[in-house]
């Protein structure tokens, strides 16, 4: 059976648990996408955007002096992070920016943890000529402030969300009421492959050209398959699009890598899978974290992207069928890889990618205890860059911010 | 919808035999704190010598609630930092049924789902509840829900909206046991100045598409003079906001057992279902 089902199921996860309200534009939306998928001037229009505008097909990069750390394993990285906007959020948002305008709206909403998706959403707004709002909670508009500027130059209008825990979830929240008073003109566009159906399919889609560019792009450098695929998990939509094409390819591996935090077993941390139980949040039924009572306990990330107290439901379900691995990733383990790329490859990626990177290291270096022969071949989705989170680093290393030296001054008399 | 009203539906049919709206109150358990809810809540039932709310409706607080405005959110979240947790509403609903007053309860599916939807339902008919009202539950994924209120005899109230369909419409108040909730204006929970035009619009599709069923209808109402006006297109006014900002208020002004407000709201109100004609 093809999944998800005409509900938008994944077997017992997913589905549409939402206000009756939302109900019609779900319904809009999901035959509108039908259409796009089926209607070749969307295709061709959505190529020419990634190519013309985002900058696509983004390369594969070998790394071998960051893979000698791993164990006997050969990292290769698919740069998300060389896309316009920095991050792979622009491939999804392109997507149904296009498909807004298909249904004859007129104007987006979007909510933003980190803010990358939010500046994603305003720059296809401006692109395309669309009203655009951000929601955004008030933790993360202070500690993101340089992005809360860059969605302001894009034209877009960023809430601070002062409700709950004031974060990503509670971005979400708002924009959700927002949208049942404003499905007429609006569309949600939703950064994830959570939410309720049909977004995580259409995220998916959106997201699927990664896993169909790598996986073409390793055929032909390497002339095989990788063995496995490692990506970092929020709500998962990088690691969807990365998975996508090889979960067909039993030989395979699927490894997504949550945050973990200070350590899972702190219960500060944002590993839904790992760390969760099943239930229902933001429209679909997936692993949460939540109490005894079903209260949204709030999660805990270095990674802003990353903190979100949920997951897709496809994840759940790819974890509880077994597909893919899922493993929380510490707070600690991913600055360490993060600050390993910096200075073996010269590549600076954003904290979220880091988690994948750290779990790659680990996973090398298990593989070449375990199974001491193999050399096995590592696709790890860089999905966005670390300019954005400089101001962490700055803080997380002790960095003065000052100069090594002088040069030239008095000093040198 | 079936044809056995269910016991909230019973309400709105007597108010309907009394030739007027029924009136439905909500607070939200737990605020300002559990004993107070009580308190509150049954002062909705008899707010002073004259009468009440014909059906409380009473809020789980929820730490997501995607549809509630702001006053509902503050009185929730209140409720959730001061240590109220999910089996307490049973004993809220207890105290309301002991009135003579039908009570429902509302609630964000993820409560009902991590409690456990057949023993939330037993647990809850056991305290003399009447049923649910489901805001993000659409009948769609609501099986397990469906045997579990019909092996309990709980209500069952979905909701509506302008946006939806015909047949939506249909299907939804089918799934229904005991009345359909309107929601009068797209958006989320709040006192509004005036009522949606989009309100009898709705209720008109419905009285078309299923006749039999009965209709209360909220988001937005105030004071008596709106309730009236909703009172005379509807079988029930639901009125949730303007109850809590009383709540809120009296807290504010350093007076959180002080219901003298709450009540004069509630006694405005019901002389405005009983005036529409």
């Amino acid at each position: 059976m093809s999944l998800p089902d005409a509900q938008g199921h994944y077997d017992r996860f997913g589905g549409k648990y939402v206000p009756e309200a939302l109900y019609a534009a779900l319904a809009q939306l999901e035959s509108e996408f039908e259409l796009a998928l089926v209607d070749d001037g969307f295709w061709s229009e959505l190529d020419g955007l990634r190519r013309d505008y985002s900058g696509r097909p983004t390369p594969i990069t070998a790394v071998p002096r960051f893979s000698a750390h791993a164990g006997n394993a050969e990292i290769v990285l698919k740069r998300e992070d060389l896309n316009h906007t920095g991050s792979h959020k622009i491939n999804n948002v392109l997507g149904q920016a296009l498909l807004t305008r298909r249904m004859g709206k007129t104007r987006v909403i979007a909510e933003t943890g980190a803010g990358q998706h939010g500046v994603a959403t305003a720059t296809a707004a401006a692109l395309l000529g669309m009203e655009c709002r951000v929601y955004m909670g008030k933790v993360d508009t202070d500690r993101q402030a340089l992005n809360v500027a860059r969605m302001q130059l894009l034209g877009a209008e960023v809430i601070a969300v002062e409700s709950g825990s004031q974060t990503l979830k509670d971005a979400m929240n708002e924009a959700m009421r927002e949208w049942v008073a404003t499905v007429d003109t609006t569309h949600y566009l939703i950064g994830t492959v959570a939410g309720p159906a049909p977004f995580p399919r259409i995220v998916k889609e959106f997201q699927r050209v990664i896993s169909t560019e790598a996986r073409a792009q390793l055929l032909d450098r390497y002339g095989r398959l990788p063995d496995i695929v490692a990506a970092c998990v929020g709500g998962g939509s990088n690691a969807m699009g990365s998975f996508a094409d090889f979960i067909d390819d039993p030989g395979v591996r699927l490894c997504g890598f949550e945050a973990g935090g200070d350590g899972v077993e702190t219960g500060r941390h944002a590993a839904s899978i790992t760390g969760g139980s099943v239930g229902v949040l933001h429209g679909t039924r997936t692993y949460i974290l939540q109490d005894e009572d079903g209260q949204t306990v709030d999660s805990h990330s270095i990674s802003a992207g990353l903190d979100y107290p949920g997951v897709g439901p496809e994840h759940a379900w790819l974890a509880a069928t077994g597909r893919a691995a899922y493993e929380p990733v510490t707070d600690v383990e991913a600055m360490d890889a993060l600050r390993l790329l910096c200075r073996t490859e010269g590549i600076l990626p954003a904290i979220e990618s880091a988690h994948a990177l750290a779990g790659a290291l680990r996973l090398g270096r298990t593989l070449a205890e375990t199974d001491p022969g193999a050399h096995p071949l590592v696709l790890v989705c860089l999905s966005g860059r670390g300019d954005k989170d400089v101001d962490t680093a700055i803080r997380w290393f002790g960095l003065t911010g000052e100069a090594d030296a002088t040069k030239g001054g008095r000093g040198d008399e | 919808m079936s044809d056995d009203p269910g016991i909230s539906g019973l309400a709105l049919q007597t108010a309907r035999d009394e030739d007027r709206a029924a009136l439905v109150g909500y607070l939200s358990a737990g605020y300002p704190d559990l004993a107070t809810s009580v308190s509150a809540m049954t002062a909705l039932c008899r707010p002073g010598d004259g009468p009440g709310v014909d059906l409380v409706e009473v809020g789980l607080p929820y730490s997501d609630p995607m549809m509630d405005g702001v006053a509902i959110q503050r009185a929730g979240g209140t409720a959730l930092a001061r240590g109220f947790r999910t089996r307490d509403v049973f004993g809220i609903v207890s105290a309301i049924a002991a009135t003579g007053t039908p009570a429902v309860v509302m609630t964000y599916w993820n409560l009902v789902d991590r409690y456990g939807v057949d023993a939330f339902s037993r647990d809850l008919a056991n305290a003399g509840g009447a049923g649910l009202i489901t805001p993000d539950l659409v009948p769609d994924e609501a099986d397990e829900w469906m045997a579990a209120s019909d092996a309990h005899g709980l209500d069952r109230i979905f909701l509506v909206s302008p946006s939806s369909t015909d047949e939506r419409i249909v299907t939804t108040t089918a799934s229904c046991r005991g009345w359909v909730y309107a929601t009068s204006v797209m958006g989320v929970t709040g006192t509004r100045t005036r009522t949606s035009s989009a309100a009898p619009a709705l209720v008109a599709r419905i009285r078309e598409l299923a006749p039999q069923t009965l209709v209360g209808v909220g988001l937005g109402v105030s004071d008596g003079a709106q309730a009236a006006s909703v009172a005379g297109y509807a079988d029930a006014v639901i009125v949730g906001s303007a109850l809590i900002k009383t709540l809120l208020a009296a807290e504010d002004a350093g007076r959180p057992a002080d219901l003298a407000a709450l009540r004069a709201v509630v006694a405005d109100l019901a002389a405005g279902v009983r005036s529409a004609h």
